[in-house]
């Protein structure tokens, strides 16, 4: 899913690449047939002659509604066609590309359809459920196609496990360092091997804040002994609580950019299956009530 | 020996470790303290928690020396007296420590953690570091809201209509979220009854829905005639009619396809010019014996106004004449409009002399004879009494200071009057002279009597230039005495209306060339080139107005104004009522 891969050269305005990504999959394809798609919806638009006023009730709306629709079913089928990667002219990097500059396309098929009536109703609800779709999908790419470098930069080539274990391993040299202490500190400590990084809500994974964390409280603690604490075993706790918060920190970071890779698809996929009953309830009841 | 303390910890494959420590003390101390007899590294014990001493009775003495307290069975408590015999299970942190009697009489503590500390219960990393661990499952919010929306928009309304009867009354629950746009002003009363047009569930709405309120809604022409004159519609319009009979539509000319609801608010929009350029604008090619000319834009295809003239005065046969042909109008009165309207002219003077308290005081404008009806759209006749007496006296004599006055309009009063006072002498003429009489509703009430002899001012009021002849033509070769009937059109176009009231701020002058005019048959009318210099069709946005057929001519042949120019009258009137 990657854009652009470590190895490219760049020779004047001309970027080489050894990977090419599904959004400028061969030179912009589908981006080109979107535009002319959405050019061609635009100006049938502007010249088709509808009485008393354009909506999707005219041939043109039935046209542009039937498109839309299809686009929609068509669309939603990626969730079904992803789970078979294969290559070639319609590999899944190439559906990809479609689903992409096609979804971006059903905005202007879709608005066109409605002839900027909206209201209270069915069908508008399909409409903006459709806006949230391609809009949660917009900014999945946006988060596709920049994240992944910062969350590689941040693992500092560490691996998932690798993060859990080192966090692990600060733990129990937490542990056992903290048993001289005082009970104050001992609680403090306690409480900071407790917090565990993943059993934050989902908005505390997506902004990253974490203040008053157990484990900055227990820093607080160990710092307010003075610069250079009376008991040796205190400024060894500091020294490892210290670690443990930047580990903490990395780990944190890492949640976040992943939350941030994952969280549009927790709105993309379900308003996808929210708009299919939506557009299934807009057609029926357009039907039922001729 | 007094206490064995036997502690029983597990390897990582899960193999148990026991080991015993046999104490000879009667006292122990635990704590996480490493000096402690018992030392349990738990951070939340204190460095010397509590104290264990074996009483002489054999009983076991436990009491918290720090500042926390431990569990017993259980329950919290800082000091506890137990029996080993019975024995009891003590709380430490994350310790647990079981207190009974071994078999060779010894207290047996045995010391077992309960949990490694950490948070390794169902820690599945893998799941953690995604947003499944946080967030319920997509399925399951798919499916949710999915189930929500079919349920809400789908199946209760459905539901609601079939069960609830054909009273269109009853409303149901929730179709109202299948309404794609309010409903016009008129049929605002209907909003939320779609049953009352959506009768049966997948049939469109069909005109005897139209019909049960609107039932003197008149056909445009007949049906067959109809049939014939529609034009082929373009490929777009074609695919739609096609689309919409296999979906079972009703043909073109139903109700709906013109008037289009759901289309918000307000005033229903006014049909546009193309639904009646289908058909007229080449309507001669397909109906070949129609009397009407092409229509299909205001500005560019539209037929000479033909507007319906008197073309004969003496049998009031009215005609409709194409202003193309330049036609001349005969309706029975000889009136010169220039005369009257030369600012100095007689009229002009006279009607200054007569001043202000008579109703004149200048010189004689379109006002002073021609009044406005109530609602403004045309002109009442003129009447001969109020608009032209003033100046046209019909005083015939004078009994001492009264005058006698001719009756106008009737013929009979008339001879008999000028006969009563035919004394052979000059009847009084006045300086002013006056022409016929109209009735209210334009007829000239000619009953003449026999012309009998010595009737000679009877003679004279008829002849040229008499008081009657003046404005009037004598019937000639008559047996009674009279005069050709007078005729005043006060709707020119029937098949078109015209409004006077937005053209208000126009002089009558400038549509109604009367200062020139030196004969009554002169037809006063605009043509359509006049009009064309401010309306031109609905789609010309330079034009002054553009112009939809709907604003002149309505589709229901109806004697009433055409629906947009009752709308734009009732908006008018609005807007006076809130300028109030």
């Amino acid at each position: 899913m990657a854009t652009a891969s470590p190895k490219r050269t760049q020779l004047g305005r001309k970027v080489n690449t050894d990977h090419e990504g599904f959004l400028r999959l061969a030179g912009f394809r589908w981006l080109k047939i979107a535009l002319t798609i959405s050019i061609a919806t635009s100006i049938g638009y502007i010249v088709a002659d509808f009485q008393p006023r354009p909506n999707g009730g005219s041939w043109y709306g039935y046209t542009l509604g039937t498109i839309g629709a299809g686009l929609i079913v068509w669309l939603a089928l990626l969730g079904v066609r992803k789970r078979a990667m294969t290559s070639g002219g319609w590999s899944l990097k190439s559906w990809t590309s479609a689903h992409v500059y096609l979804g971006l396309a059903l905005i202007v098929i879709a608005t066109l359809h409605t002839g900027f009536q909206l209201g209270w109703n069915v069908h508008t609800l399909a409409y903006m459920l459709m806006l949230v779709v391609i809009g949660s999908g917009v900014f999945g790419i946006v988060v596709y196609s920049s994240l992944p470098s910062a969350l590689s930069a941040n693992r500092e080539e560490m691996t998932e496990t690798q993060m859990v274990e080192g966090i692990a391993a600060v733990d129990r040299q937490l542990n056992d360092a903290a048993q001289p202490l005082s009970l104050t500190y001992s609680d403090l400590i306690l409480t900071a091997l407790n917090e565990d990084p993943f059993r934050q809500g989902l908005w505390r994974r997506l902004s990253g804040k974490y203040s008053g964390g157990a484990t900055e409280l227990a820093i607080a603690a160990c710092d307010s002994a003075g610069p250079v604490p009376a008991d040796p075993a205190i400024a060894r706790v500091e020294a490892l609580l210290r670690r443990r918060k930047a580990q903490l920190d990395r780990m944190r970071r890492h949640l976040r950019l992943k939350a941030l890779l994952e969280v549009w698809l927790y709105v993309h996929v379900p308003t996808t299956i929210a708009l299919l009953a939506a557009l299934i309830a807009h057609i029926f009841s357009v039907f039922y009530y001729w | 020996m007094a206490f064995r303390i036997r502690r029983i910890e597990f390897t990582a494959d899960g193999r148990k470790i026991v080991r015993d420590l046999d104490v000879v003390s009667g006292e122990l101390t635990l704590g996480r303290a490493a000096e402690n007899d018992i030392h349990l590294a738990d951070l939340a014990l204190d460095a010397r928690h509590a104290r264990l001493v074996l009483r002489p009775d054999g009983r076991v003495m436990i009491e918290a020396v720090g500042n926390l307290g431990f569990t017993l069975d259980g329950s919290t408590t800082r000091s506890v007296s137990i029996d080993p015999a019975t024995g009891a299970e003590l709380g430490f942190g994350s310790y647990r420590l079981g207190v009974s009697r071994d078999v060779d009489g010894a207290v047996l503590l045995t010391l077992q953690r309960i949990d490694a500390g950490g948070s390794d219960d169902g820690f599945d990393p893998k799941r953690s570091f995604t947003l499944a661990s946080v967030m319920p499952s997509r399925r399951m919010l798919a499916w949710l809201l999915a189930a929500v929306i079919l349920g809400l928009f789908l199946a209760i309304p459905v539901a609601s209509n079939l069960n609830r009867g054909s009273d269109p009354k009853i409303r149901s629950i929730s179709d109202s979220s299948w309404s794609p746009g309010p409903l016009s002003a008129s049929h605002h009363g209907l909003e939320g009854s779609c049953k009352s047009c959506h009768v049966k569930p997948f049939e469109s709405v069909r005109d005897n829905s139209c019909k049960a309120c609107h039932k003197t809604a008149h056909d445009h022409a007949q049906p067959a005639r109809l049939a014939d004159a529609r034009a082929a519609p373009p490929l777009g319009e074609r695919l739609l009619q096609s689309v919409a009979k296999g979906f079972g539509k009703p043909g073109p000319g139903a109700c709906v396809n013109c008037h289009t609801e759901h289309e918000g608010a307000g005033q229903m929009e006014p049909t546009r010019q193309k639904f009646c350029a289908d058909c007229h604008g080449t309507l001669k090619d397909r109906l070949t014996d129609t009397k009407l000319g092409n229509a299909a834009d205001f500005g560019t295809l539209h037929p000479e106004f033909a507007p319906r003239i008197v073309t004969d005065a003496r049998t009031r046969k009215v005609t409709a004449v194409s202003l193309a042909s330049n036609p001349r109008e005969d309706n029975g009165l000889i009136f010169p409009h220039k005369l009257h309207l030369d600012p100095r002219g007689g009229a002009a003077k006279m009607a200054v002399n007569l001043g202000k308290s008579a109703g004149y005081g200048q010189a004689l404008g379109c006002a002073n004879c021609h009044r406005p009806t109530e609602d403004a759209v045309r002109f009442k006749p003129v009447n001969m009494v109020r608009d032209c007496e003033s100046c046209h006296s019909l005083a015939y004599d004078k009994v001492g200071l009264t005058f006698r006055t001719l009756r106008h309009g009737d013929i009979d009063q008339m001879v008999a009057d000028l006969r009563a006072s035919d004394h052979g002498a000059v009847p009084i003429v006045s300086s002013r002279r006056r022409p016929g009489d109209y009735a209210s509703g334009g007829t000239y009430f000619a009953n003449f009597a026999v012309p009998a002899a010595g009737l000679s001012s009877v003679e004279r009021a008829l002849s040229r230039g008499g008081v009657c002849g003046e404005c009037h033509t004598a019937l000639a070769g008559g047996v009674k005495p009279g005069v050709v009937p007078v005729t005043q059109v006060s709707r020119f176009m029937a098949g078109g209306w015209f409004d006077h009231r937005p053209h208000a701020q126009q002089k009558c002058s400038s549509c109604h060339a009367a200062e020139r005019s030196s004969t009554s048959a002169d037809l006063l009318l605009p043509d359509i080139k006049q009009c064309r210099t401010c309306h031109l069709g609905e789609g010309i946005s330079t034009a002054k107005v553009p112009s939809g057929c709907a604003m002149c001519h309505t589709y229901h042949p109806s004697p009433m104004a055409p629906k947009q120019n009752r709308d734009e009258r009732k908006q008018m009137a609005v807007g006076r009522k809130a300028e109030d």
